[in-house]
């Protein structure tokens, strides 16, 4: 949603100075977390855990385990430790979110406008989340290739990114693209689609198009690996907004569409099934409370937020028991921020679903595995298991409670936010200095 | 509303005798809410065998609360239940006083994005005039919903401008938007600028400078209030003179005369720390009451707030750190330090659509080190006493008003669930717009 385009220099770099260690505390990513009250969520609770992480993997999960010499070694006792956050839904860490000029854009990609002087990487690091799916804006019917990052403040851009994760792209619906909310200039016409039948009009006809594209394509290659190719064969012409959606339709991208109210989302599924492409999850799914059946249906998952409702008109209907209702009737659902605030307290915004009818346990999975799954990246995040990467958080409490907080965030193994330290900096920084 | 019967004379003459007293000590206190009585025929309402946490005085880890005419007539774990009450069953339920939300836009925002259904912003910077009270929507769907965590009354607020208008203190129950007034103008809201000009300023864009500094702001209101002063003594002199015209109405000054005569407080909403110095003086040269809302950086002069007694309203902890030198958790320390320096301090949750998560604000600044019974305290007894209730509301206490919260849990515990709410003693329908929906397509899973 926000749209960052000035990006001052000079203030990432002081936060580097003052918001804590840039670099990890210590390298390598080899950790002994000791005696933590361990939630798997793949499993059930150990208490008086620990894990052994080598090389950034964790090798070993139980109790009494001992690390090589020279391995750092965190006494967590009292303390939760959960797998890293993962939230599915966020525009942070970009250096511009909506190429809103025209309602179908899917040639741009997010991948190549990662800002990794973003503070809020900082921020979603002081909540515990590890990983995001970083997104494009929700201007425009179909919107951008989307990048899922690590949260590793402090490396270069092409560092952050996840490579393994499903790709990507961003389809939205409803107001924001019929642009109800927004005042036009004079002399400025409306810009096409001002209503939800032009946004699902607008979508066939584009992937009409790409359809086409592919078929002039495969003639084209049959015409020149048959064995009379005619002489001066001319290849189509290469239109990247196109080759993005023929990505789709080939099965290679998955669609993460923005909706809100149940028509749009049924509509949309139905355009998923009529042109046979995959639909990753569906964002923000206000409604999916009216649609279990069609979502279960489909197999399609949601991601949503708790309770952040009512403003606008299509998100009036916005229950707070989305998410644990649709939990319940076997819907794939993970809780998002899409926001660089709210990314730091997302536990507390999963753990409100244990008031609206899910066990703390089950919410927790909304935003470790639920949310690994819904990026593909379930087999390499999303659980404290062995073989998978150690990205970790520690908690004072159990970080579905609201008394929580997270003390420590740890990322391959690596230690990338360090409340205690940061205490401890900041006592020796108001230390009154001897000397002079 | 049904009338009340009059069954027994003594009891009327009691609580009439009650709201008087009341009414002395605050402002309007509405004989309507008195009036309600338990619904079931009985003006004796016992809740039985609950833990209780008065807020002020000791827990009573199993007891009862014995409710007469909207009042809580004793409380204890010996109490002996007179016949013909009203039993409430509580096992397993814990007894809280209902919270205050210090500062919010209940009945003022419905649906944010749509203009229709916003009315907390007036147009123009300089609005006294305006009055909370007289907008509030008491149908709103967030009133049901942030009953059903435990709220039971809450500030209402203009918002914009300098000053943005009058707040009221209501009770989150009533047939009409006048059935729910404790105060119907609680205080002037002034808004002074913030450190950062909107969101786009934190983010490291350069920012934007807010329009006008604090010290110009309160150049301005002093401008405004010697003009209403100088307007009531040329009113004044017109009365008394029958030589002198009268000055021409001046609506601004006319709304500001209970404020410079130091009847109605000012709700300052005041960010950095030398701009809540600034304001310090303020209040202290214009000899008026004050109370403080927001005060990012208030826990940077903890000691001066302290020292000029002004209570504060902590704003929204769903927000950024002002400026990134303070820290990343620098507005969760901020109601620490204050609660340390014995600042009093409220929760908020500034919101209409949120304001169900004001319990988390104060368990977020527990995470953070405040003490727990003190957190609950800000939601409770500290905003009454800050808004003048006190005698009325905010703790369990054999004479306050029976704003009585049941929960099956810790009250500011995001998985705690609201049982039953007692609002002067009559038991509030805890039905809303949630569950109506949720019921609605609920029908759909059943019908297969």
């Amino acid at each position: 949603m926000k749209n960052l385009t000035r990006q001052s220099i000079l203030i990432p770099f002081l936060i580097l100075i003052l918001a804590g260690p840039a670099q990890p505390v210590l390298a390598a990513g080899n950790l002994l977390i000791k005696n933590a009250t361990i939630l798997p969520v793949s499993g059930p609770p150990l208490s008086g855990g620990d894990v052994l992480v080598v090389d950034g993997i964790i090798k070993q999960i139980g109790r009494n385990l001992s690390a090589p010499p020279g391995t750092r070694i965190i006494e967590a006792s009292g303390r939760y430790l959960i797998p890293g956050i993962i939230d599915t839904h966020t525009h942070l860490a970009l250096s511009g979110t909506n190429e809103g000029t025209e309602a179908i854009t899917p040639e741009v990609n997010m991948a190549e406008v990662i800002n990794a002087d973003d503070p809020a990487i900082f921020t979603a690091l002081t909540g515990g989340v590890t990983t995001v799916h970083t997104m494009h804006g929700s201007a425009n019917v179909i919107g951008g290739v989307n990048v899922v990052l690590k949260m590793k403040w402090g490396q270069p851009s092409e560092k952050l990114v996840v490579r393994e994760a499903y790709p990507t792209l961003k389809f939205a619906l409803g107001e924001n693209v019929k642009q109800s909310n927004r005042t036009l200039l004079p002399g400025r016409p409306q810009r096409y689609p001002a209503t939800r039948m032009g946004a699902n009009a607008i979508i066939r006809r584009e992937l009409l198009r790409a359809r086409d594209y592919m078929a002039e394509w495969e003639r084209y290659e049959k015409l020149k690996n048959s064995k009379n190719a005619p002489p001066g064969l001319l290849p189509p012409k290469k239109d990247l907004r196109l080759e993005t959606l023929a990505d789709l339709l080939r099965g290679k991208l998955y669609a993460r569409c923005h909706a809100y109210v149940a028509t749009e989302m049924v509509e949309f599924l139905n355009l998923a099934r009529e042109f046979g492409f995959k639909v990753a999850a569906l964002e923000h799914a206000w409604e999916a409370y009216k649609i279990t059946d069609e979502l279960l249906a489909a197999g399609v998952g949601i991601s949503v937020f708790i309770d952040s409702w009512a403003y606008k008109m299509e998100a009036a209907e916005g229950i707070a028991y989305n998410a644990a209702y649709c939990s319940r009737r076997g819907v794939l659902v993970s809780i998002n921020s899409d926001s660089s605030e709210r990314v730091r307290r997302l536990f507390s915004e999963a753990g409100k679903a244990v008031k609206y009818g899910l066990t703390p346990d089950e919410a927790l999975k909304m935003i470790t595995i639920n949310a690994a799954r819904q990026l593909g990246l379930d087999h390499l995040v999303g659980s404290i298991e062995v073989g998978k990467q150690a990205d970790l958080a520690l908690f004072n409490e159990h970080p579905m409670s609201a008394y929580a907080r997270c003390d420590l965030t740890i990322i391959e193994g690596e230690v990338y936010f360090d409340r205690d330290r940061l205490l401890r900096e900041r006592e020796a920084a108001a230390a009154p200095k001897g000397g002079n | 509303m049904p009338a009340r019967k009059l069954t027994n004379p003594g009891k009327f003459l009691l609580s009439l005798l009650f709201i008087i007293s009341a009414t002395s000590l605050t402002e309007p206190v509405p004989a309507a809410g008195l009036e309600k009585n338990t619904g079931e025929g009985s003006n004796l309402l016992a809740i039985v065998n609950a833990r209780i946490i008065p807020v002020v005085g000791q827990e009573i880890p199993s007891g009862a609360i014995l409710v007469e005419n909207g009042k809580i007539k004793a409380l204890g774990s010996n109490l002996e239940i007179p016949a013909g009450a009203r039993i409430i069953e509580a096992r397993g339920l814990t007894a809280y006083p209902g919270m205050i939300d210090g500062y919010s836009s209940l009945g003022l925002v419905e649906i944010s994005g749509v203009s229709a259904t916003v009315d907390n912003r007036e147009t123009g910077r300089i609005n006294p005039q305006v009055k909370a009270i007289e907008a509030l929507k008491y149908d709103s769907m967030h009133i049901p919903i942030a009953r059903s965590n435990g709220i039971v009354a809450a500030v209402v607020s203009p918002s914009g401008g300098l000053i943005a208008g009058q707040s009221a203190l209501v009770k989150l129950d009533g047939w009409t938007n006048r059935e729910m007034v404790i105060k119907e103008s609680l205080a002037l809201v002034v808004e002074l600028p913030g450190l950062r000009g909107g969101r786009r300023g934190f983010m490291g864009m350069g920012g934007q400078q807010a329009a006008v500094s604090t010290d110009r702001a309160l150049a301005e209101l002093k401008e405004l209030f010697k003009r209403a002063r100088m307007y009531q003594i040329r009113r004044e002199q017109a009365a008394k003179n029958l030589l002198l015209p009268r000055p021409d109405f001046d609506e601004t000054s006319h709304c500001l005369l209970p404020v410079v005569r130091g009847e109605l407080p000012v709700i300052f909403a005041v960010h950095a720390d030398r701009d809540i110095l600034q304001t310090i003086k303020f209040i202290e040269e214009e000899k008026i009451r004050a109370i403080f809302y927001q005060v990012e950086q208030g826990y940077k002069v903890a000691a001066e707030i302290k020292k000029a007694g002004l209570p504060c309203i902590i704003g929204s902890l769903y927000d950024q750190p002002p400026v990134w030198e303070d820290g990343y958790d620098s507005l969760f320390l901020n109601p620490v330090l204050l609660n340390k320096a014995g600042v009093k301090i409220a929760f908020s949750s500034s919101s209409s659509s949120a304001a169900k998560d004001l319990p988390y604000h104060a368990a977020r600044a527990a995470a953070f080190g405040l003490d727990r019974l003190e957190a609950l305290k800000a939601v409770t007894i500290y905003p009454a006493e800050i808004f003048g209730v006190d005698k009325l509301m905010g703790s369990l206490e054999p004479g306050k008003l029976a704003n009585i919260v049941l929960a099956d849990g810790d009250l500011l515990e995001l998985g705690t669930r609201i049982e039953r709410v007692f609002i002067e003693g009559r038991e509030v329908d805890l039905n809303n717009r949630y569950l109506e929906l949720l019921e609605k397509f609920r029908k759909r899973e059943k019908e297969k």
